[in-house]
């Protein structure tokens, strides 16, 4: 009874403090701020769930960011920053990591946050009977028995994380990962209140029975309009969160979020409108954004034998791929500062070095060139065998765009025709899946900020290597990577490999284009993985 | 339209031929060209369905090719020019929209065609039996179209194109398929109202069988509706079909229809490049209004109770 | 009456459970599933996942629990996309905004469209007639997906009169322009029905009796006219009501309403069967219940009907 009073009290002590004794200036800038501490942004869709351990998607990642801190977040530069945890160290050659908990972490109601949340959390994504769509993920960081556990081989509890006392947390994996704290700041591995999910099952996210330990704390959700979020008093660091509310608005279609956007409903939102941004730049130039993003845009060729046969000579493939004219693509049609991508893994992914593929540096003129010679060699397109691809992408204005864009180019170079087939994601994923195509469009996201994320989807069993590509060689070399202290070369080589035989034809390295309010200050303007946290968030007041 | 009448008229003289008794559908013929709207309506049509089947052999572009040269400027450069040909400027990737114009024509008119075609057909002969029969099977009929409809439209459809697969023949198919039942219900309704007239009691009275009594009586009686509402219906097979567009089911790229054009357009128009709106929804709009014109013409000059 | 009222509603039933497995099947030819993505998860997740659903069973265990659940329980079961939701949450939020703002465009499109077509009628052929057609025909042209953008545009971005979006449960300056919006074609096609159907019945014998004796206009109008034209107006109004809910797929999407209309495309797009089949069930039993008030609407007003 005393202890629900002494919390009621903080809790009463520490709203106050965000109310009545709000900040006047910044406290590390100086910058005078707003009164209105509110912020509104738009949600291209509804997330499905805030519930960490289920959720698959980045719309509800970037609010379970907000309402949840796991053991470590990330600054504006995507490096890592303690979060709950306030030092982490490896032992026995990166295969055991040690967390050491902050004391002052809370839930909502008070309760302590404590190694034994995470470990409940982790054992939670990984145990069959949670069914999240993401436990594959549990198994990717390694830790001990966690692919028995998805496969329903082994007990949920003896999963290699254990709580050494309340604030320490040890986790054994079973081969060396040096990059596994980076993996703690996706949502999968957040920690979870285990009473309340218990308590309330598959509704434990809603409003009014959610406890999140995170600087900010769900307050009302409805389904495909709005949701809130308000500053949570019971969080470690409540003193330094400037913000007070967080709003997101579900606005599906670009232009009416961009409209709502200019009349000022809207302090940010991204997903520009396809080839908009040059013009917000040079009318708002104070307000629109670029910075990369860890995505790639390629297009898979079906190495299958339900794939057209030609596509099996590596002439024809490097014929289709020198005749994409990406810089028209990405100054032409998209217009958001893209990269035109002639090798796979993104530019900005963190420790990589660019390899330098050969037909990179040619001209196109050059480059058409070559592919005429080479198609011709093959005895297709103008002059040989008629050729006729089918070329699937899912239901988008700018996949539309590139897909009619690069049709013609095929034909107009090579004399090759394509059946372009536009379907809805679903069925799109299925006949990808199943390799009904010749060509499909494919954009890949990093899982994590580290080349690996992109390169070990063309080895032979990766689940999103729809056009099954194989080689013996990528396979081995990746593999090696994982262990090796200096994977650098390996991935050079794979690219190489990736390049001559044409495994796929890359288009270009995704940016984030966004717009902004002046007054709305602390985003981060080089998170390639696109990770804000609100707490950093604030508006300052209009001299 | 005084052409054409005072033309047969000098026919009738030259020929020397007494003045005749005139049909029924004479007589509507000449209500008609009476009414300047439908007239006009008419012509619209006329001129809109030349421009679908003879558009491309004026087109300077293929409804497919890319202009690189504006690919990447259509703000500034993109609109229409007499000089390289795009009468009618071109999309927002540089392709002739004078071209996809034309193509789209024919497709939403084909579809909007079609649509109403067997919506007419289906519907009002299904819907007049129902009502003319009566009892148990219009009971069962009319619970069958109930079915129909509660599963709403939009859901037949998306998931006909998801099942099997999209293509300007599914779209007939599942436009087809749907457009019937209201026209059903409409025929019904009116079958309802006149089936207790005296004319059809007598035709039951005199043992006629009831398939005649269906196409010599009822039928006819509910032409104006039906055709009132087929001239409803040849634009909302068009929406219906831009709809489809708008949630990204509709043909297939390179083709596109009226609905794709304008959804496209539609996008495009608070960055001021409204010529892509501009010119479908032109065609659009003229198109529905002639139908709905010549829809009222012709029920004016077929409604049997003026006769 | 009341033994028709109750047969029709005892019909529903097997309407309502034919409906349920058509459905289901449709669902189920679709490719891929809830739980398909862009990484293929390895097999034992995606069987983790399928027994957690209960969807490895078979598909007739699956049809008969869920109707077992729908019946006995009211429960419709969970949502496989929205996972902390279930379905009976998810119809509880959107269909209380979808029948708000699809009551007030039904009453406007009935009341404006009514009148537009009940002067269209009495003026024939006169300037307000024409303006009457013009307006009708021009609100039904205008696609909604290009009405609401426009709007949005004007009201909120130039205007600053109105949110461009939201619901916020259903304050007033929310509602107005998804009523715009959803309101205007029904309107129209509502306009030219009655027009049609009322110069029909001006023509008819007995309106010409209560001319001759020399009633009034109006009363000839109000009291004689009008009940008869409401029939095939009362024939459409089926059609409009389900219409207007799949209609508010366009609202829901561009005004963010977060109506049934978006959960009802994204279930079809997410394969997500608990809310599409729950979302197709109560659509479906309103669609029902719709349909029957029309006919006993339509008995009413012409007791010549008998059923």
């Amino acid at each position: 009874m005393k202890m629900k009073h002494l919390f009621a009290y903080t809790a009463a002590a520490a709203l106050f403090a965000g109310t009545a004794f709000a900040m006047d200036t910044h406290p590390v800038t100086g910058e005078k701020l707003a009164e209105n501490q509110e912020l509104t942004y738009r949600l291209m869709d509804q997330f499905p769930t805030l519930d960490p351990q289920l959720n698959e998607e980045t719309v509800g990642f970037h609010v379970i960011r907000d309402i949840f801190e796991g053991l470590i977040s990330q600054d504006e530069n995507g490096d890592l920053i303690p979060g709950v945890a306030t030092e982490w160290t490896p032992s026995n050659e990166n295969k055991t990591w040690t967390f050491t908990l902050r004391q002052d972490a809370k839930w909502s109601n008070g309760d302590p946050v404590t190694a034994h949340d995470f470990v409940y959390a982790w054992k939670r994504a990984a145990d069959p009977a949670t069914g999240s769509p993401y436990s594959w993920y549990v198994e990717i960081t390694q830790i001990e028995n966690a692919g028995a556990i998805v496969a329903g081989d082994a007990d949920p509890d003896t999963l290699g994380a254990r709580a050494v006392d309340d604030y320490t947390l040890e986790v054994n994996l079973d081969s060396p990962l040096p990059y596994f704290p980076n993996m703690t700041t996706y949502a999968t591995l957040f920690p979870v209140h285990q009473e309340t999910v218990e308590a309330h099952g598959a509704e434990w996210t809603s409003p009014e029975n959610i406890v999140s330990n995170g600087a900010f704390m769900l307050d009302e959700l409805v389904l495909n309009e709005f949701h809130t979020r308000v500053k949570n008093p019971m969080y470690w660091d409540a003193d330094n969160v400037i913000l007070e509310k967080v709003t997101g608005l579900v606005i599906n279609d670009h232009n009416q979020a961009l409209t709502r956007y200019l009349a000022g409903e809207l302090d940010y939102m991204d997903d520009l409108p396809p080839g908009q941004f040059p013009n917000l730049q040079a009318e708002y130039p104070d307000e629109a954004f670029v910075t990369p993003r860890l995505c790639s845009y390629y297009y898979a060729f079906n190495f299958t034998d339900s794939g057209n046969p030609a596509l099996q000579d590596v002439r024809v493939r490097q014929a289709l791929s020198y005749a994409i004219d990406r810089q028209v693509i990405v100054d032409n049609v998209l217009k958001g500062g893209q990269w035109p991508a002639y090798n796979f893994a993104h530019r900005a992914t963190a420790g990589f070095e660019m390899p330098t593929i050969e037909y990179s540096t040619w001209t196109q003129a050059e480059k058409d060139a070559k592919a005429k010679e080479l198609i011709t060699e093959a005895g297709y397109g103008i002059g040989g065998e008629p050729l006729t691809l089918k070329l699937i992408y899912n239901t988008s204005e700018s996949h539309r765009q590139i897909a009619t864009v690069i049709s013609q180019m095929w034909k107009q170079k090579l004399g090759v025709e394509t059946t372009l087939e536009n379907m809805e994601w679903k069925t799109y994923l299925e006949i990808r899946a199943n390799q009904e195509f010749d060509v499909a469009r494919s954009a890949w996201c990093g899982d994590y900020n580290e080349a690996s994320t992109f390169l070990d989807l063309l080895t032979t069993t990766h689940g999103a290597n729809d056009g099954k590509y194989s080689n013996e060689r990528v396979d081995e070399l990746m593999a090696a990577s994982k262990t090796s202290m200096d994977p650098q070369a390996a991935y050079t080589e794979v690219e190489q490999i990736l390049a001559e035989e044409m495994a796929i034809a890359p288009i270009y390295h995704y940016t984030q284009a966004f717009m902004k309010k002046p007054d709305i200050k602390g985003w981060p303007l080089n998170n390639v993985e696109n990770n804000w946290y609100s707490k950093n968030h604030y508006r300052v007041a209009s001299e | 339209m005084a052409l054409i009448v005072g033309r047969s008229i000098a026919d009738e003289l030259r020929n020397g031929e007494a003045v005749q008794g005139r049909s029924l559908w004479q007589d509507a013929r000449a209500r008609f060209f009476r009414n300047r709207a439908a007239t006009t309506g008419l012509v619209v049509l006329f001129l809109v369905g030349c421009f679908a089947l003879f558009g491309q052999h004026l087109a300077a572009w293929s409804n497919e090719d890319i202009d690189w040269n504006l690919l990447g400027s259509v703000e500034e450069l993109g609109g229409p020019n007499w000089e390289n040909g795009h009468y009618f400027g071109v999309d927002e990737l540089g392709r002739d929209l004078f071209a996809r114009t034309v193509q789209g024509t024919q497709v939403s008119l084909m579809v909007g065609i079609v649509g109403a075609l067997v919506s007419v057909v289906i519907g009002t002969l299904y819907g007049a039996t129902a009502g003319f029969i009566g009892g148990r099977v219009d009971g069962a009929m009319m619970r069958t179209v109930d079915i129909l409809m509660s599963i709403p439209y939009m859901f037949v459809l998306i998931l006909m194109l998801v099942v099997f697969g999209r293509s300007l023949l599914m779209l007939f198919i599942g436009i087809g398929l749907i457009s019937w039942l209201d026209m059903a219900r409409i025929a019904r309704g009116q079958t309802l109202s006149i089936k207790n007239k005296e004319f059809v009691e007598a035709a039951v009275a005199t043992g006629v069988r009831p398939l005649t009594i269906i196409l010599r009586h009822i039928v006819p009686n509910l032409l104006g509706v039906v055709i009132v509402y087929a001239t409803l219906l040849v634009p909302s097979m068009i929406i219906y079909e831009s709809f489809i567009s708008f949630l990204g089911l509709g043909v297939q790229e390179p083709n596109t229809s009226w609905g794709a054009l304008i959804n496209s357009g539609a996008s495009q128009m608070q960055y001021g490049t409204l010529w892509q709106i501009g010119f479908p929804l032109f065609f659009f709009v003229i198109t529905l209004f002639a139908f709905f014109f010549v829809g009222d013409g012709l029920r004016d000059a077929l409604d049997p109770k003026d006769r | 009456m009341s033994s028709f009222i109750i047969r029709r509603l005892l019909i529903a039933i097997p309407v309502l459970l034919i409906l349920i497995v058509a459905t289901f099947l449709l669902m189920y030819a679709a490719p891929g599933g809830p739980f398909t993505s862009e990484r293929a998860l390895p097999p034992e997740v995606m069987a983790n996942i399928e027994a957690k659903y209960g969807l490895n069973q078979p598909l007739y265990v699956q049809i008969w629990k869920y109707v077992v659940g729908v019946v006995t329980q009211f429960d419709f079961g969970p949502s496989y996309i929205y996972k902390d939701q279930d379905v009976n949450d998810i119809i509880a939020q959107g269909f209380p905004v979808t029948l708000t703002y699809g009551f007030w465009s039904f009453v406007v499109a009935v009341v404006v469209g009514v009148s537009l077509g009940v002067t269209a009628a009495i003026r024939h052929n006169t300037w307000l007639d024409y303006l009457a057609v013009g307006v009708s025909v021009g609100a039904q042209v205008l696609p909604n997906f290009v009405m609401a953008p426009i709007l949005v545009l004007i009201f909120t971005l130039w205007l600053g009169w109105l949110p461009g979006g939201g619901w916020q449960g259903g304050q007033w300056e929310f509602i107005i322009m998804p009523v715009i919006a959803l309101s205007t074609s029904f309107m129209a096609s509502i306009a030219r029905i009655t027009r049609s159907s009322m110069l029909e019945v001006l023509n008819a014998n007995f309106i010409r009796t209560a001319r001759a004796k020399g009633l009034p206009a109006h009363t000839v109008i109000w009291r004689h006219a009008l009940k008869p034209t409401m029939l095939p107006v009362i024939s459409y109004l089926g059609p409009a009501f389900v219409g207007m809910i799949t209609g508010s797929v366009v609202i829901d999407i561009y005004f963010s309403t977060g109506g049934i209309g978006q959960f009802f495309v994204n279930s079809a797009l997410n394969r997500d069967y608990g809310v599409m089949m729950g979302v197709t069930i109560l659509t479906g039993a309103l669609t029902v219940l719709f349909n029957l008030v029309v006919d006993v609407l339509y008995a009413w007003i012409d007791p010549r009907i008998r059923y």
